[in-house]
């Protein structure tokens, strides 16, 4: 029987607060450091109270130099320190680049493995009300580039805790990537510590017709779309990749095997992303359990547009992945069972929010 | 001072046999900020370093042998020759790295500091880097935020008067460098970087200042870089800077200011400071020799520590 406890839910941003207040219980070398961190809305919450518990030497606000500030990061980390950084958007690590990838990610490499960085950078991936070229863009590809970074991107608020306190304890770089339209999302998160592995994908929803192999959001996305499926007795396998660097082939593999067929769904541009990367792995090692050339769902080629109008039919979501779903798998559904799926699937929100409490403004 | 000039121009020597197979910086003429700044720093100070880090790193006491063997691309060298002239390391000294991106390694050591605040250590950091230093956006990060924080790091700025081989005044406004790290509310100082002594008086001052918590320092230093940028040679002949200006930096040696100062001083006689450079020499020979005989690694060992465990 589950305890309540065990059974107790929580938000994808509590879980977060958690792990970072767990992990500095547990740590005094952890410090949390970014713009806004012990501010009044404290990110999203997910730093709320930590600097009534810790202090103003552990929970840190920073000047605006985002690559300065990795740098002072890396330096403590070299010296004993593990320190946390958040970034309210990823599109501000940008101005990190050098420190992330000159330093960070080499320093163990280049001085022979005498030391390492245990560094986590938490990178919030913005979407919709208008946020626009600069505040809504998926890096999970460029950082995943670099050898000596791990880039992980949890779904849900149970990964969310575990693979925060698991990032914080690794010895290595770790860029943790939120989706700003995962914070609100509840999940059974327990109580305790825990960690949960940073190498291993997760087979969320079993299934035998289509792999669905999908990133961070669009989990959730596909989740839909196997559960709508479900009441009519079609098993999709969605896989929840966890992490981009490093890409979970073998789990991807070993369902390709059983279905023969792959989606992979990302929340960032096809050209060039994990899902390029992903598809050829399968296709180098897995061309024969291939009954199908594998297909993406992921973003155009060009820039997020701020406003609605123009946003409407940016992002690809469940029905995108549900059409895909029925032509690879040559699924065909009587009008009743294919309208029962879209009335489940279909998005009822304004295209721009996750949900009717958001209202803005970021 | 003696040593590390010794140590250069063996370098340079041999640097045409091209089997050191990497790029070369070499500080001979600057020897004395390295030698003045170090001579204030205990064991567990730390130092950070930049691409022209030879001095920096013999200064702080890292080791000769590894070093050689780092720029042969040995299994001996302190990368294991992962890193080359560039990247050099010696943790027992706790000179914790130079890299070759300019400014890199400066916010690392304002980083070195504010750990040592929050864990309560009495250490200091040191960030050596040059004129073109300064110029990166990361350096002006690095001085704000150890302001902010009073935080014990050590800013040691080279002025060398060049970046490869464009002069300051076409890179920046005719104005001191250091006014740059008064504005950010750092202590400055500003002298002689040829005269031993003169560094080492300021240096001694301001490591002083940082352990009575007065604070981040920021000392400029002028000097002269004899050589090419990158390389083991004179480059009169490329004619950006004028035979005079050349005439003049090298009569600003630190080597035979101090040579003078000690022989007028008679702390030493002629030929003692001979003897000295004599076993000086031979220990540069024998460092040339372990890495030369030192194992040679191969690919297999490129391949692995990433990750760290």
């Amino acid at each position: 029987m589950r305890s309540e406890t065990a059974a107790r839910k929580l938000t994808y941003a509590q879980a977060i607060q958690e792990a970072l207040r767990q992990a500095m219980e547990a740590d005094p070398g952890v410090v949390v450091i970014g713009e806004g961190v012990p501010d009044p809305k404290a990110i999203f919450g997910t730093t709320a109270g930590l600097r009534e518990q810790f202090g103003a030497q552990r929970v840190f606000d920073m000047p605006l130099s985002e690559n300065g500030m990795t740098g002072v990061c890396i330096g403590a980390a070299l010296c004993g320190i593990r320190p946390v950084m958040v970034h309210q958007r990823i599109d501000f690590a940008l101005l990190a680049m050098d420190q992330l990838v000159n330093n960070a990610a080499k320093w163990h490499y280049m001085f022979n493995g005498l030391k390492s960085v245990p560094l986590v950078v938490r990178l919030i991936v913005g979407r919709g009300w208008g946020q626009g070229p600069q505040h809504s863009q998926s890096l999970q590809a460029l950082f995943a580039h670099i050898p000596g970074l791990k880039v992980i991107g949890p779904a849900t608020a149970y990964d969310a805790k575990g693979m925060l306190i698991a990032a914080i304890e690794d010895n290595n770089p770790v860029l943790f990537i939120e989706h700003r339209w995962l914070h609100n999302i509840n999940d059974v998160v327990p109580v305790d510590s825990y960690r949960t592995s940073l190498d291993k994908a997760r087979i969320v929803h079993a299934g035998n017709i289509v792999t669905i192999a999908a990133f961070s959001y669009m989990v959730m996305e596909a989740l839909h779309v196997a559960q709508a499926f479900a009441k009519h007795g079609i098993a999709v396998e969605v896989i929840d990749l966890r992490s981009a660097s490093p890409l979970d082939t073998d789990t991807v593999l070993s369902s390709v095997k059983k279905t023969g067929l792959l989606i992979v769904a990302d929340t960032a541009r096809a050209s060039g992303g994990i899902t390029a990367e992903l598809i050829t792995r399968i296709v180098e090692q897995g061309f024969d359990h291939l009954r199908k050339p594998p297909t993406r769902i992921a973003l155009p080629d060009h820039p997020a547009p701020t406003s609605h109008f123009l946003a409407n039919g940016y992002y690809p979501d469940a029905v995108n992945i549900f059409e895909e779903i029925c032509r690879i798998a040559d699924i065909k559904l009587g009008a009743d069972a294919r309208a029962q799926i879209l009335h489940d699937i279909r998005r009822i929100n304004p295209h721009d929010v996750p949900n009717l409490a958001f209202t803005g403004p970021f | 001072m003696l040593r590390i000039r010794r140590v250069e121009e063996a370098l340079a020597e041999k640097y045409a046999e091209q089997q050191m197979r990497c790029p070369m910086h070499l500080c001979i003429g600057q020897e004395a900020i390295s030698v003045g700044v170090c001579a204030t720093l205990t064991n567990q100070d730390v130092v950070f370093s930049n691409h022209r880090a030879h001095g920096h790193y013999l200064a702080k006491g890292g080791d000769l042998k590894r070093m050689i063997a780092e720029l042969y691309g040995r299994s001996t060298g302190c990368c294991g020759g992962r890193g080359g002239s560039m990247h050099l390391v010696d943790l027992d000294v706790n000179f914790l790295g130079s890299t070759p991106i300019v400014g890199g390694t400066v916010p690392l050591a304002v980083g070195a500091a504010w750990a040592a605040r929050l864990k309560g250590d009495d250490r200091l950091s040191v960030a050596f880097f040059g004129d073109g230093g300064v110029e990166e956006g990361v350096v002006h990060e690095s001085m704000n935020f150890a302001a902010l924080h009073r935080l014990p790091v050590l800013f040691v700025c080279e002025n060398n008067n060049f970046s490869v081989y464009t002069p300051l005044k076409e890179r920046q406004p005719n104005q001191p460098i250091y006014k740059m790290a008064e504005a950010h509310g750092l202590t400055s100082w500003h002298g002689d970087g040829n005269d031993v002594e003169t560094v080492f008086n300021i240096a001694r001052q301001a490591t002083q200042a940082i352990h009575n918590q007065q604070g981040p320092q920021f000392i400029e230093l002028s000097t002269y870089r004899w050589r090419e940028h990158c390389g083991p040679n004179f480059d009169n002949e490329l004619n950006y800077r004028t035979a005079e200006e050349i005439t003049t930096g090298m009569a600003a040696c630190p080597l035979a200011k101090s040579r003078k100062n000690i022989l007028a001083a008679g702390t030493q006689s002629m030929d003692q400071l001979q003897q000295l450079e004599n076993e000086i020499d031979r220990e540069i020979a024998a460092a040339f020799e372990f890495a030369l005989s030192s194992p040679i690694p191969t690919y297999t060992d490129a391949v692995g520590k990433v990750y760290a465990q």
